[in-house]
């Protein structure tokens, strides 16, 4: 008998488990054609080119209640990666600074950080996205408030930053002699600008960064050959500022800020409420666990690593970073790269808060104005997917590139 | 000459160390105030904790336990000299709505049986939790609560979950036989086929037959009365008790030599972790039906015990994984000299060890499935944030914020930071000193 024989044991088994998966693969798929019919609703993505008749307030692109299900699906997909970039961002921050204070010798420190810790990690995420949201729209005062001699509130940093109850009002920068945009992909529904100011910068910046490793990579090769490393940190410095500096300059760039006309803020950036609460609520939450990871991570590192490496004559901040953080990244970067999915995943709650994210549109409105629960479902299973599958080979290419090199 | 020499006899009495190094002030010299940076830190932080228990204190003792709505609160609050009515907590809502909070919209006349449920949950617990302090023999118990669960919370015929548990009993009747006459191999299907066929085709008969012949039964409870904190621990409980045997099953999957089973489980974990529980959660609610037969409609509740298991199952095999890979290569060269055969060797060697190492993970695998319960509110059930909600649609409360959400918070606070204490507990208690 197959199953009896060792040389076929194992194909026979894997052939069993196929067909069983195959099987019932067959089965879900059969029946949901069968129910599919039934309903008169044959899978068709056809409603992606219909008007999707909805508005999204905050959006990085574009768009207007006429513009198709697919914008609106894409103005989602940006708004996801938009809070989920700023959160992985803040929460690293922010977990990094309370970890290290955790450890601190400091015994008032080190219990408040270890409250916060075990209060942000022992409350649902969803119930701090709502209760963050319920802060901002019940204490922040109304831009009413703002108007008038003697005005109830103020704004911020020398009235460029309103803080107001229905959302964020902060500078944005302009350009006075600006270069213009390229409009790419035309009318269609991915259609989207490319700032021409903003590809000179980046151009610029880049050229900087690379002359300063030139510069340091000199300065390594002096080193090595005669032993005394020349000072380099202003002509580093100065060749990324500097040209940035003229750049700039040149294209005319200022701020524009945020001021009360009629019933609200006019001019700035508008971060709304739902952004700033989802934000705020997922850096804060992950950033508990972060902090976490690098006290573990800081904690696994013996003391012996420290002890060697100034009994080899090192100064402390050199040994911080040639020896402890080399090892404590190691610790910290896997389960880190986990809570960077885990916070992405949690922007989907966004839903709660009434922010535009993928879920928002795709899962939300589009999927119940035109009931196309099978097709949207799915579709937003798989961008999910293909964001945490691309952030985690991301993050593993990095994390191969710290690895213990072992033989 | 005299002999000036002098040779002291006996010792001095020791001093008392300087009052700067010991006692209070020494501690808080060397943990509060050593150095500038110390100092500045612990000032700081001195300021922060007197503004927010300055801000959270005089909220929190307001006398409004008695309140009956929102507007009563305040003229309670302006009568006790409140600033204005709004600087303080109207408890009066939590009065009245605690138990709403916990129950949901259980029948109150029933509130025996999801308590009843709980009390025993935690006896059937025991013998688990706390092995050396319970007699062993309470595990039966154990064994036979999962079909006392969904009866007491559910209701209905006493048939129906005695019909479930007689499905193992054929299985395993029928294994013992064909694995005695033919091979083990033989009686684990035959076993696993009775017991389908028991439960597919013939249950539902006796069933009924037998619910003809002695109606035994308590009242049934519709899934949408259920809310509140018990249909979180609901969900939470059934999808951490389904999730670790699949879970286990998948991380075996995984690490199997056979390609095809390994690919398949890969596959799954994956794309499990790899999208949010709200769309799962959207799976449930929208599409579970229709991927059943035509026809089939089953509970929303069922639905989403269904998907949150799958999602945990995904984690749990992840956990696991950790602990098999921590495990010494020798752990399974062992077990294999000794002639142990795979499914011997996991049991009796490899996974007492290697859940032993996952305890950590597990536990914060539970704490993070509890908390996802919440979740639940955004496709339309009445967890404890729901509730909050509908609570808010109330005339007399509408505009109330602050103490429901403090309530629920803190309700999970308990109950999640218990766990993860317990899992220091069991941590100390399995270790056996390898390190």
């Amino acid at each position: 008998m197959l199953l009896y024989d060792t040389r076929y044991r194992s194909a026979t088994i894997q052939v069993i488990a196929l067909i069983f998966f195959m099987l019932l693969a067959a089965w879900l798929i059969n029946n949901t054609a069968q129910n599919l019919a039934e309903l008169g609703k044959p899978i068709d993505f056809g409603f992606f080119s219909e008007p999707a008749s909805y508005d999204i307030n905050q959006r990085l692109l574009d768009y207007n209640s006429r513009d198709t299900h697919l914008r609106a699906a894409l103005i989602g997909l940006l708004n996801t990666l938009v809070v989920a970039v700023l959160g992985c961002a803040t929460a690293t921050i922010l977990g990094v600074i309370i970890g290290v204070l955790r450890l601190s010798h400091n015994w008032l420190i080190g219990r408040l950080m270890t409250v916060y810790v075990e209060m942000f990690r022992n409350v649902p995420v969803l119930l701090w996205i709502v209760f963050i949201m319920a802060i901002l729209i019940e204490t922040l005062p109304a831009p009413r408030a703002f108007r008038g001699e003697d005005p109830a509130a103020s704004m911020l940093l020398g009235d460029t930053v309103a803080l107001t109850n229905r959302g964020v009002y902060i500078p944005e920068p302009l350009f006075s002699r600006s270069l213009g945009d390229v409009h790419m992909l035309g009318g269609s529904g991915l259609r989207f600008d490319i700032s021409l100011d903003l590809i000179l910068l980046l151009v610029v910046l880049g050229g900087g960064l690379w002359v300063s490793r030139r510069i340091k990579r000199r300065a390594d090769r002096i080193q090595e050959s005669t032993g005394v490393r020349p000072t380099t940190w202003y002509l580093r410095l100065g060749v990324i500022v500097v040209p940035l500096a003229i750049v700039l300059t040149v294209l005319g760039f200022h701020l524009g800020y945020p001021a009360l006309k009629g019933f609200n803020f006019q001019g700035g950036t508008h971060l709304r409420n739902s952004l700033i609460a989802l934000w705020l609520a997922l850096s804060l939450y992950t950033a508990a666990f972060v902090a976490e990871i690098v006290r573990s991570g800081i904690m696994a590192i013996s003391k012996g690593q420290t002890e060697a490496a100034s009994a080899l004559g090192l100064r402390s901040n050199r040994i911080m970073s040639l020896v402890i953080l080399p090892q404590a990244l190691r610790v910290i970067v896997p389960p880190l790269i986990s809570q960077y999915l885990n916070l992405t995943k949690n922007s989907s709650l966004a839903i709660a808060v009434g922010y535009m994210d993928i879920t928002g549109t795709l899962g939300g409105i589009t999927m119940n104005q035109t009931g196309r629960e099978l097709e949207c479902v799915l579709l937003l299973m798989l961008v999910y997917l293909v964001i945490s599958l691309s952030i985690s080979t991301v993050m593993n290419w990095y994390n191969e590139s710290v690895k213990l090199k072992e033989r | 000459m005299s002999d000036v020499s002098f040779v002291r006899t006996e010792m001095l009495p020791e001093k008392a160390p300087p009052v700067t190094s010991a006692g209070a002030i020494g501690w808080m010299r060397e943990n509060l105030f050593s150095g500038w940076f110390n100092t500045a830190l612990t000032l700081v932080s001195l300021v922060v904790i007197l503004y927010v228990l300055s801000a959270i204190v005089p909220w929190v003792l307001s006398p409004t336990w008695s309140g009956t709505s929102l507007n009563e609160c305040r003229e309670m609050l302006a009568a006790a000299g409140h600033n204005g009515g709004h600087g303080g907590a109207c408890w009066g809502v939590i009065r009245e709505r605690w138990i709403q909070l916990l129950f949901g919209f259980y029948p109150s006349e029933l509130y025996w049986r999801p308590i009843a449920a709980f009390i025993l949950l935690a006896v059937a617990l025991a013998p688990i939790l706390f092995s050396d302090k319970v007699p062993g023999k309470l595990i039966w118990f154990s064994a036979a609560y999962p079909f006392i669960f969904p009866w007491l919370l559910w209701g209905g015929t006493v048939w129906g979950p005695i019909a479930a548990a007689a499905g193992f009993g054929i299985g395993f009747v029928v294994y013992r036989i064909l694995s005695d006459a033919v091979s083990s191999l033989a009686g684990m299907i035959g076993g696993l086929v009775a017991a389908l066929i028991w439960w597919l085709a013939l249950s539902g008969l006796a069933v009924s037959a037998l619910e003809s012949i002695l109606p035994i039964g308590i009242e049934a409870v519709e899934s949408r009365k259920f809310g509140g904190f018990m249909l979180s621990i609901t969900i939470g409980i059934v999808a951490i008790a389904c999730s670790l045997p699949l879970g286990v099953v998948l991380a075996l999957g995984r690490q199997s030599d056979l390609l095809i089973v390994k690919y398949l489980c890969v596959g799954f974990i994956e794309f499990i972790r790899g999208v949010p529980l709200i769309t799962l959660l959207f799976v449930a609610s929208t599409l579970l039906n229709i991927f059943m037969p035509p026809g089939t409609n089953f509970d929303i509740i069922l639905r989403v015990l269904i998907m949150v298991t799958l999602f945990a199952s995904a984690y749990m095999a992840e956990v696991i994984r950790g602990g098999l890979a921590a495990l010494p290569k020798g752990q399974y060269e062992g077990a294999d000299s000794l002639g142990l055969d795979y499914w011997q060797s996991q049991r009796l060697i490899i996974m007492p060890q290697a859940l032993k190492i996952s305890i950590p993970g597990i536990v914060s695998t539970f704490i993070g499935v509890f908390k996802d319960t919440t979740l639940v509110s955004i496709i339309g059930l009445l967890d404890p944030l729901g509730l909050s909600n509908a609570i808010r649609a109330d005339a007399n409360w509408n505009g109330i914020v602050w103490e429901l959400y403090g309530f629920i918070a803190l309700l999970f606070f308990v109950f999640c930071f218990g766990m993860s204490r317990y899992s220091m507990y069991l941590e100390r208690k399995l270790q056996t000193g390898h390190r």
